[in-house]
Parts: structure tokens; sequence; C-alpha cells
């Protein structure tokens, strides 16, 4: 029987389950005895001029090694490098002139312990000329006060045009809508930490928390004018990433910079109040939608407008928004449809992918919009999606805005999670309780969703694999991914194990050390499955290939004549078991292993659809998740019980994002949600436990008919319950409700909606 | 400062500063690493041990004022013949942990849930484990896996102990 598709638990657990796993700062390594401790010291202010600092007292503080500020730097800045921000836009290292956001480093002290080094920092005395700070994006798109003056606008990339004058020309209904996607934090679990350790061969070696040793490896040799081969990056177990731990962080580098200016190995491991201003934050859109059509509910053209937030310096956030625009058409067949987006600068921590990065924002607006839609012509939102979603298809279909969907049939999906949900009922129910004018009200939303994965983000849509059998008959992988969560080191074993009949727990996979893996993708998009474990797949049947060879000279046999004998795990004769040589005998007489690369045929575009049931107070505004439902697609699943783990990690997120979370700043760009005391990070109080319902449309991008599963849940979960809250509240007039739905917006909104109606019922 | 505690069955006294924290001093002093450190308001919980009987957010503890306390860690809770503690072996069963570094405190934690209720409605397990946050799992599986473990009775709600463990 095949072990694909089967529930096994994860091989990684037992160890993550006794001893803990492994994070960097868990890191013992010889070659970070004797190792000093990192401390940035960071702007209070978000825009000013730095008129001086002080070392002075720092420097006679207990432990202290160094001080460095930006006088020490003989590093260029740091680059965009994107091609379309203005080459002004870099970030330095140090902040010398100007400090531009919350959080920018200004100096960092090495102390001989941990404790020291918060001594000293609180001793580097910093004098900073506060300026106007640039809050948010209206501010910035004003260019009165300028992030960087050379640049001479704060405009760091555009994309698209303005729709024609005449786009919404001939419809009936035209609905406009400006939502803020609000800026969020991605909030892994794990902070950000790093160590850095120089050999005697002139060579770094690098432990940090990150999503991609390879790509960040890259990065930091960059940044720091160092020969590539020169820097061994390794990325120990990972304690969650959602996106924010794509690339390489500026801090990783300077690290190992330090460790060389000093001498000795340098650590460093983040607070969490350092992380909520230090790290990317996601999201961080304000959108403009505008929907027209008939008052029959079919819709005629669509309009996505974007204002993208990227913080203060360039980081992948410039390019969100091309995510967002290439998936402006979702699941519908509009026959118009126009996207178009800013990038500003604004003083605030720049922003980065998070879970869905650039699709969430484009789901959350064609989703509202309908709902808008629906609401004014008095439809049920369930049937204007019916009327408009694209038409089942197995061939390539190509959106307005380019992107070629490779597999779907949404309305199945949509009809599906509406019978799982039993939508009649719940819409019967709804109607009993606006009749009895209940104080708690029950709102129903939905979402129908198409996302893009597996990407090609400039790395290629291919991912290396490595495996080899040993003479004792484990295997090892070695891949190109970078597990942070996902059980990669199972479902790689598993798709091994299938392939050549070695048992899981007899398979080891490696990831995460670029002198063992020169090449890989890492772990984002929702690649890892339909990329690297399709690699993984591949290297397997390359391995039985050279391993009948080997085993036709032993057998003296035809290799035609040889089959893989999976209950001896090796090559038998066709149709005699047990005849053959196993893979570790044929690995005793000499090596046996292979490595691939695997190039997928295209991205793959997962669908589902949610259905968010809430209860609303009308009288306190609070909104309470009691239902979800899901239906996510994501072609062919290889353990079911991983897969849906991923589902419910993302609807948590998306959950969040439509009822709870949410980074601000006050008017002088202050965080105040630096904390988590302060950022209301969801909690198992706020959630219900999750219905899945199952859904498979495999792709024929992969072998595997693999799809992504990684972000599904963010991408469906997110409007499905913002539709719901607004849902519970629209029959006492109110349309839209700003996320995150507070119980202060939601009662603000009713309120709003009543004094509308009661001065339009005196006219 | 001499502090003396029973960390894991094992006795032991250190010299520490007076302003190390429980957390720190499990991990850095007595080299136990799989306790983690997720927050600095006491909001994520990642770093929940047992102390005599109760589970506690070490990053809010300072060792000095364990003295002669009894601590039992993640480390603490399987035997040497890698049979997992039922809580841990529900969180495996159950997929309730992923990137695994909440999964020490919240294993403690639903030791301390199903401590002081044995057969707790999933609200209550929501409730108990609030003061512990999870980014991966949506709780979902953690909501499972600590009703499974509560169905191999009182062993989930203990520690191994010389004392015997209370709620």
């Amino acid at each position: 029987m095949s072990i694909l598709g089967t529930r096994v638990v994860r091989i990684e657990d037992p160890l993550f389950l006794t001893r803990g796993a492994t994070y960097t700062d868990d890191v013992v390594d010889e070659r970070l005895a004797g190792a000093v401790h990192a401390t940035f010291v960071r702007s209070q202010v978000a825009h000013g001029r730095v008129l001086s600092v002080d070392t002075t007292a720092a420097h006679k503080a207990p432990g202290v090694v160094a001080v460095v500020t930006a006088d020490d730097i003989d590093l260029d800045p740091i680059p965009a490098g994107l091609p379309m921000v203005p080459a002004a836009m870099t970030r330095p290292w140090l902040a010398k002139d100007t400090v531009r956001f919350v959080g920018d480093i200004i100096a960092v002290v090495l102390t001989e312990e941990r404790y020291q080094g918060e001594d000293a920092a609180e001793l580097v005395e910093v004098d900073i000329d506060p300026l106007p700070a640039v809050v948010t994006t209206a501010d910035a798109a004003r260019d009165e006060v300028l992030l960087f003056p050379d640049a001479g606008t704060n405009v760091m990339a555009s994309f698209g045009e303005p729709a024609p004058a005449d786009f919404f020309d001939g419809c009936e209904v035209v609905v406009t809508q400006a939502i803020a996607n609000q800026r969020v934090a991605p909030v892994p679990l794990e902070t950000r930490a790093t160590a850095a350790a120089w050999g005697e061969d002139g060579r770094v070696t690098i432990w940090c928390t990150n999503q991609g040793a390879q790509q960040a490896k890259g990065q930091i040799a960059g940044w720091l004018g160092l020969d590539p081969d020169l820097v061994h990056l390794v990325t120990p177990d990972v304690g969650g990433g959602f996106g924010a731990k794509i690339g390489a962080d500026p801090e990783y580098a300077f690290v190992a910079w330090l460790a060389r200016r000093v001498g000795r190995p340098v650590r460093w491991v983040e607070s969490r109040s350092e992380n909520l201003v230090g790290m990317l934050h996601g999201r961080a859109q304000d959108q403009v939608v505008t929907i027209g059509g008939r008052r029959d509910g079919t819709i005629e053209a669509y309009s996505l407008v974007v204002d993208q937030d990227a913080g203060a310096y360039p980081r992948v956030g410039v390019v969100l928004p091309t995510l967002t625009m290439l998936m402006t058409p979702a699941v519908y067949g509009f026959p118009k449809v126009h996207a178009q987006a800013r990038v500003l600068a604004t003083n605030t921590t720049s922003v980065g992918a998070y879970r869905g990065a650039g699709r969430p924002e484009a789901t959350a607006a064609a989703e509202r919009a309908i709902d808008l839609f629906a609401a004014e012509i008095g439809m049920d939102p369930a049937d204007v999606r019916r009327k408009n979603l694209l038409p089942p298809f197995d061939s390539p279909h190509t959106t307005p805005t380019g992107a070629v969907y490779d597999s779907g049939d949404y309305t199945a999906a949509l009809d599906r999670v509406l019978a799982a949900a039993g939508y009649p009922e719940l819409r019967a129910e709804q109607a009993r309780r606006r009749e009895r004018g209940d104080a708690r009200q029950l709102g129903i939303g939905m979402s129908v969703y198409v996302e893009i994965t597996g990407a090609d983000s400039g790395f290629g849509s291919a991912e290396s694999a490595e495996l080899e059998v040993h003479p004792d008959g484990t295997a090892t992988v070695l891949t190109g991914t970078s597990p942070h969560g996902q059980g990669h080191a199972t479902t790689w074993a598993m798709l091994a194990s299938e392939q050549l009949g070695i048992p899981v727990d007899r398979i080891t996979v490696v990831h995460g050390d670029t002198d063992r893996i020169p090449r890989g993708g890492g772990t984002m998009g929702s690649r890892s499955l339909q990329q690297g474990g399709a690699a993984v797949h591949q290297a397997a049947i390359e391995l039985i290939d050279l391993a009948k060879q080997r085993a036709a000279q032993v057998l003296e046999a035809d290799p035609a004549d040889l089959e893989v004998d999976l209950a001896a795990a090796g090559i038998s004769v066709r149709g005699v078991p047990g005849s053959g040589v196993t893979f570790a005998q044929l690995a005793e007489a000499e090596p046996l292993s292979v490595q691939t690369r695997f190039t997928a045929a295209g991205p793959t575009f997962p669908f589902g659809a949610h259905l968010a049931v809430v209860e609303v107070d009308v009288e306190s505004g609070k909104a309470e998740l009691v239902r979800i439902v899901t239906v996510d697609d994501a072609g062919t699943i290889v353990n079911p019980l991983l897969a849906e783990g991923q589902r419910h990690g993302g609807i948590a997120q998306g959950v969040a994002q439509a009822l709870l979370e949410e980074v601000l700043y006050d008017a002088d760009g202050n965080p105040q949600t630096s904390t988590l005391a302060d950022y209301p990070f969801v909690s198992a109080t706020e959630l219900p436990s999750f219905e899945l319902v199952e859904m498979a449309t495999p792709t024929p991008m992969n072998p595997l008919g693999a799809k992504g599963i990684g972000e599904a849940g963010t991408i469906g979960a997110t409007p499905a319950v913002h539709n719901a809250v607004i849902d519970g509240v629209s029959h006492l007039g109110v349309r839209h409700v700003d996320m995150p739905a507070t119980p202060m917006r939601v009662w603000r909104a009713i309120q709003q909606a009543a004094t509308r109606t009661q001065q339009e019922g005196s006219l | 400062m001499q502090v003396s505690m029973t960390v894991n069955g094992e006795e032991r006294t250190d010299d520490v500063e007076p302003r190390l924290l429980l957390a720190h001093y499990l991990r850095e002093v007595c080299d136990l690493r799989a306790t983690n450190i997720g927050c600095d308001t006491t909001s994520c919980g990642a770093c929940t041990v047992i102390v005599d009987g109760l589970s506690v957010k070490s990053c809010t503890v300072l060792a000095v004022s364990a003295e002669g306390a009894e601590v039992t860690t993640l480390e603490g809770l399987s035997g040497p013949d890698g049979e997992l503690h039922p809580v841990p072996a529900a969180f495996r069963s159950e997929h309730g942990l992923q990137c695994g570094f909440c999964t020490p405190g919240m294993v403690m934690a639903a030791i301390g849930v199903l401590a002081a209720n044995p057969e707790p409605s999933d609200r209550e397990v929501r409730e108990g484990l609030e003061g512990n946050l999870c980014r991966c799992t949506g709780y979902h599986n953690i909501v499972r896996a600590v009703q499974t473990a509560a169905q191999a009775g009182p062993a989930a709600g203990q520690v191994p102990s010389s004392r015997g463990v209370t709620a």
C-alpha cells in the first residue's frame, strides 16, 4: 500500500518533544566558544537628524568589549537590490546623519555577558533633532517631507497606469470603497537570532534563523564584499518564519562583520520588543476598489488601486503589490480588470512578506468588492459569486492580468463549503435573530479564492535534491528547501520511501547548510512540496535507475528485467521478489547516491472557499468567530495530517487579521504595539476549532500533482471573517468596517449607520 | 548569590546573579535549552515550566526565588528509554506542534491544565492555554492533543517527581 496520502506522524517530533529543537540561540559549537554578545542601540525617534552619539559611559561599563558607531563602518550602505527603486534609497548599517524609523540602528555594544549588553546599551547617549514623521501612505504621497531627499520623492516604485476614464461606462451600478489592508506583525515565536565565527582559513560560519540559507548567504556575501565561497551559512531549527525570515536581515551580516572586527565569535538574539520594531511587517496596503455591473448580479468591470506602505527602507514589500495586481482578477471572469499600485516610503518598520504576501490583499479586495456590490443590488453574495465565477477548467486559463491558472473548479469549492456549513439554515437563523432584534446577531461571510504558489521569485521554479543510501540501509536526503514547522523531514522521507521501500524512520532529511547544499530556493511562497518534494521524488527515481544498472552487473541480468523490490528495499528480477540485491548492499560496494534538480513546468494556483459564522453583539460591537468551514484545494495531498496543520495555522492568522491584529503608530511614528502585551496576537480563546472540507484537483505542473498549501488559510479566512462581521450588522445599514473589526470599529459603524438613517429619514 | 533547587530530579547549587531569570538559569546554567523565551512581557508562555507542581512562566521568576523548589522542564518529562509522557505523546499523535518553539512551554502548560482539571471541555482547554501563544497550529491540534492526553488518565497531569505532584 502506498504511504502517500496517509497520516504519517512526524519523525522529527520525538526529539522536539524530549530535548527540544535546536534553534539558533540553542546552538552549542566549539567555534562559538568565548562568543561576545551584540546588543543594538536603536532609535527611539521615527525621523530625525542625529546630532551626536556619545559612547564614553558605555565603554566604561562592566564587560564591554567594544562599542561601534557609524564612524567605525567601512562598508557601503545596503542597496535596495531592486531595479525599480531610486538608487538613493539605501540603508546605512548604522544611522549616521538620519534615523528613519523607531528601531533604526544607531550603535552596537559588544559585551562578555548578555545582561551586560542591556546595561551598556542604555549608557549610549544619543541626541536626535526630530523631523516631521511620515506615518501613512497619504502623508508619504504628498512628498512634503522626504525620507531620502536625494531621491526627490517618497515613491519607491510604481506599477501600472490609471484606469481609462470610460472604464465603468455602461454599468448600471458602480460601487467604490477605500479599504485598509492593515499592517500586521508576523511574530514567529522565535525572534531573530544569529551567531558568527571566523575560522583561521578566512571563512566565516554564520548561524541564523531564516527560510532560505542559500539566498541569505548570497546577500550577506554581497553586502560584506566577500567571495561567496568564504561564507558558510547554517540555518538550524527555525521557530517559525511566515515570510518574515525570507532573505538576510542586515543584523545577520553585521554580526559577521563585528566578529571579524573584534576577532571573536559574536552572538545576537533579539528581544520581542526589539523584534516587533525590527523584523519586517506584513500587508500594509491602502486600497481603493471599484466594481461595476448590472442589477442582475453580472460584474462588468473591476478596478483595484493600491498604495503599498513599504516602511523606511526597501525590502520585499516593494514588490508585493505586483503579486496583488497579478491576482486582481481572482476567481472571476470579469470582462474588464484594472490594477495599479504605488509603493511609498514611510517612517515605519520595513514591510516584507507575510503568509500570502500580496495575494491575501488581492483576495480581500475582490471578496469585499463582491459583497459591497451584492449589498448594493440586494442579492445574496453567494449568488453574485456564482454568477461571476470562472467555469471549471482543466487546461490553462489566462487572466486579464496575465496569470496562467493551471486548473480549477471554483463553483464546486463554493458549493461544497455552503453545503458543509448548512448555508440555508444559517441564513434562516440569521433572519430569526434579526426579526427578534437579538443583541447577538449572526453574520455569515464567505470568500472564494485562488492564489499563485511556487511562483518564480527570481531563483527559478526549480529545486535541488540529493539522495544517498548507506550500507546500513539508512538513507539521507539533502534538500534545498528550508522547513520551519512544515514537516519536510517526514514528507520528503515519505516521498523517498514510496519509491525505495526504505522506512521513513530510516531516512534523514538535511537542509539549511550551504556547504552541504550549495543550491536551494528555501521555503516560501508555498513552493516546497511542488518543487522540493518533486525533486526528492525525481531523485528517488534516478537512484533506482542507477541501482538497476549496478544490480544488473551483480545479478548478471538485463536492467530491463529488473524492478524495485519495495519489501526488500532493493532491486530484484521482475516477478521474483527477494531474488535480488538491496540498496544497502549496492552501497557497500560503492557509494549509491544521486544529485538532481527538478524544474516545475510552472507555478500552480490552489483555490478554495471559506465560510465564516460570527456572532456580533450589536450593543458592544464585539464580534466572535463561532464557526469557520473551509475548502482548500491544493491538488494531491501527500500527508493529510501535515496539510491540515498548514491550513489550521493559516486560518488562525487569517482570522487574526480580520478581527484582532494591527500594528499601530501614533502621529509621530511611535509604535504603539511593540510588545506582546500590546500587540493582540491571537490566542486559543479567540478561535473555534476549524471545520475542514476536502477537495483535491491535481495539477499537471509536477509529477506529484501537488499545489501549495502553506498560505491558503490566510488568503481564504481573512475576507470570509471580515465579510461575516459586516454581514452581521448589514441590516443596521453598515456597508463596510475596516480590519481589524474590533468592537470599537464595529460599534462606531453601527452608530454612524443609525445617524445616517435618521438623517435620511428626517429629510 | 547561591541558589539550590532540584531540576528534573537533580539537586544542584549554583552561584548566580540576583537578577538572573529562572528561564536563563535553566538554559544557560543548567544547559537545558528546550525551554524557550519568546517575549519580554510574560505574554507568550514559551518559557513555561513546572515549579512545585504548578505551571509557571520562568521568564517572570528570578532563579534565586526558586530556592528549594522542584523544577521540571520538558527534558525531565520523558524516560531515558524514549517513552514519551502522555502529553508530548499526544502532541505527536495529533500533530500539535509545527515549528516547535512554543511546544516545550505549551506541553508544560497543558500538564498544568490537566492537573487542575483532568477532564476539561474544549473551551476549558482553550481558556487554560490562553497564556501560551502558538503561531503555527491555530491551536486546533493543540486542543485535540490535550483532549487525547486527558484520555491517558491522571498521569497526563503529573510530572516525574520525588515528592509527587499536585496541581
